[in-house]
């Protein structure tokens, strides 16, 4: 795209009203993820998930954001967790849209971490969309070890872990 | 507007202004923030009746922010809470227009501002009208540049007296630990900077500043429990000009005082009222000279001891730090009455008028 606006006239340039006026934008931002957010990508980049926890209502959340939004103090204490969860809810994807990097169909799923207290959403391969359900444990499937990186792209997907369903009552409340 | 109900800043916060906060993210930056306006009248979240914040999505790129920020509250169970995209300056008005109702005793008001993620020159440029002047990219400093050439040719004054204006904020802004340019450089040296934008120089801009801000207003009794010294606000106004930078006379300020005299601070002669400070948030040198002179303030009113806008300047903080401030002096004893003053807009386009007092509206008063 050009930096300079583009004028479309009602007729040639000089004759008639200006009828569209395109004016393109552009601005580069530079992130800052945060102490807590740093901490969590670390671990990320050594293969393991790190919450933090409320010292008011004890709640874990990952990724932590430095705070509990719940109670509004300063999520102190770290907490690693495991590599398995509980898938809480899911969707199947059979739509094509662009930009699309996983071939359809495939499963996006809330992921709640074993003592975690928040889901977030992940990658579901290895079972067919149509045994996918609630409750279902998976386990995270990392990168290979030299490609760990602090991305969510070490984390390849979830797939199911192989132990049996969690009750609805044990996700219930994260849905 | 004059307050049907006396409502009093009794807290005030601020973080540290820097350049860049390259360690902590929004929520980390202003919790400490919170947590200290809270500590200061032994409150917590769960005491306020309204909250309000104001910040801009544009600074760090990212829609609903302001949410997100939210996290550094804390809110549940379900609050009454509000946001403007604008200075907390302006989110401070939103509550005390809340607080003249009668069922809240008490509001949070904060902000938090992070100019340094972007080139905040270019991301202040899309606030301009879409059609004539954002696809000029004129930032903010070209913008200030034509008003004080413009207000050189008037007459009235001239670079130095831009400089004189830094060269005291600068030397005030040393005893206040927040501040971010403080120095003690007289007028001559401070004349020997390099022109930014003619007639600008260096010294006349305010610096790009990361940071946060929050006050707690209460209402009548609750104020007076809360504070010994409640900063009383015995009127407030906001006003804003047109868009169009051409069609304005950029030399004097008509809507701060049209503001001021809404707040009740210009007497019958349409002179300036006797505070004892005034906090002015005047990002660049030479509008701290057209405020002054659209206030009519004598030279006796202590101008900006905190060192004002050029020595910091967070960018939707650096209007509540005003108030919070001016409220600071009467709550400390130092002062009996100040005003606040903030701005938003290319060139003054917006100005909120602040008066505060040791007293409320009406009393001890003929």
């Amino acid at each position: 795209m050009s930096d300079e606006g583009t004028l479309t006239h009602a007729a040639g340039p000089g004759e008639g009203p200006v009828t569209m006026l395109a004016t393109p934008i552009r601005i580069d931002y530079e992130f800052t993820a945060g102490l807590a957010q740093s901490r969590f990508l670390k671990g990320i980049s050594e293969g393991r998930f790190l919450g933090q926890r409320c010292p008011k209502c004890q709640k874990v959340y990952v990724p932590p954001r430095g705070s509990c939004p719940t109670d509004g103090v300063p999520t102190t204490d770290e907490v690693v967790l495991g590599n398995t969860g509980i898938v809480t809810t899911y969707c199947v994807v059979n739509v094509p849209f662009q930009g699309q990097a996983i071939e359809i169909p495939y499963i996006c799923a809330q992921i709640l971490l074993d003592r975690a207290n928040i889901a977030f959403m992940g990658l579901i391969q290895e079972v067919p969309t149509d045994e996918i359900r609630m409750g279902m444990r998976v386990e995270a499937v990392w990168v290979d070890k030299k490609d760990l990186a602090p991305s969510m792209a070490s984390v390849k997907y979830f797939r199911p872990s192989g132990e049996p369903d969690a009750a609805y009552e044990t996700f219930s409340e994260y849905l | 507007m004059a307050p049907r109900r006396p409502v009093a800043v009794v807290s005030f916060a601020q973080s540290h202004s820097v350049r860049r906060e390259e360690e902590h993210n929004d929520v980390e930056m202003l919790q400490p923030v919170i947590v200290d306006v809270f500590q200061k009248v032994g409150l917590t979240k769960d005491d306020m009746g309204f909250v309000c914040s104001g910040s801009c999505d544009y600074l760090v790129g990212a829609p609903f922010s302001f949410v997100a920020a939210l996290d550094a509250v804390g809110a549940w169970p379900p609050m009454r809470e509000s946001h403007v995209e604008m200075d907390g300056a302006f989110a401070l008005y939103e509550a005390w227009t809340q607080l003249q109702e009668d069922d809240i005793d008490t509001a949070l008001v904060y902000s938090f501002g992070r100019s340094s993620m972007s080139e905040l020159g270019r991301v202040l440029t899309l606030q301009l009208d879409p059609y004539y002047l954002a696809p000029l990219w004129p930032d903010p400093v070209a913008l200030a540049a034509l008003q004080a050439q413009a207000l050189i040719d008037t007459g009235r004054y001239g670079e130095a007296d831009f400089a004189a204006v830094a060269s005291r904020s600068r030397r005030q802004a040393r005893s206040n630990p927040h501040a971010q340019v403080t120095g003690d450089h007289s007028v001559e040296e401070l004349m020997a900077d390099d022109y930014v934008v003619a007639p600008l120089r260096r010294h006349t801009l305010p610096p790009i500043t990361d940071g946060a801000t929050a006050v707690i207003l209460a209402a009548g009794d609750r104020a007076r429990e809360l504070c010994e010294r409640p900063a009383w606000i015995t009127g407030m106004d906001h006003r804003i000009e047109t868009h169009a930078l051409g069609a304005r006379d950029l030399t004097t300020s008509s809507t701060t005082r049209q503001a001021a005299a809404a707040a009740g601070l210009l007497d019958g002669e349409g002179e300036g009222a006797a505070v004892e400070v005034a906090e002015l948030h005047a990002p660049f040198a030479h509008q701290e000279l057209i405020l002054r002179d659209a206030l009519g303030l004598a030279d006796t009113v202590a101008v900006n001891p905190s060192g004002g806008a050029l020595a910091a300047n967070g960018v939707m903080v650096a209007g509540l730090v005003r108030i919070g401030e001016a409220a600071s002096r009467i709550m400390d004893g130092t002062a009996t009455t100040a005003l606040a003053h903030a701005t938003s807009g290319p060139c003054l386009q917006q100005n909120l008028v602040c008066a505060l007092a040791a007293e409320p509206a009406g009393a001890g008063r003929g």
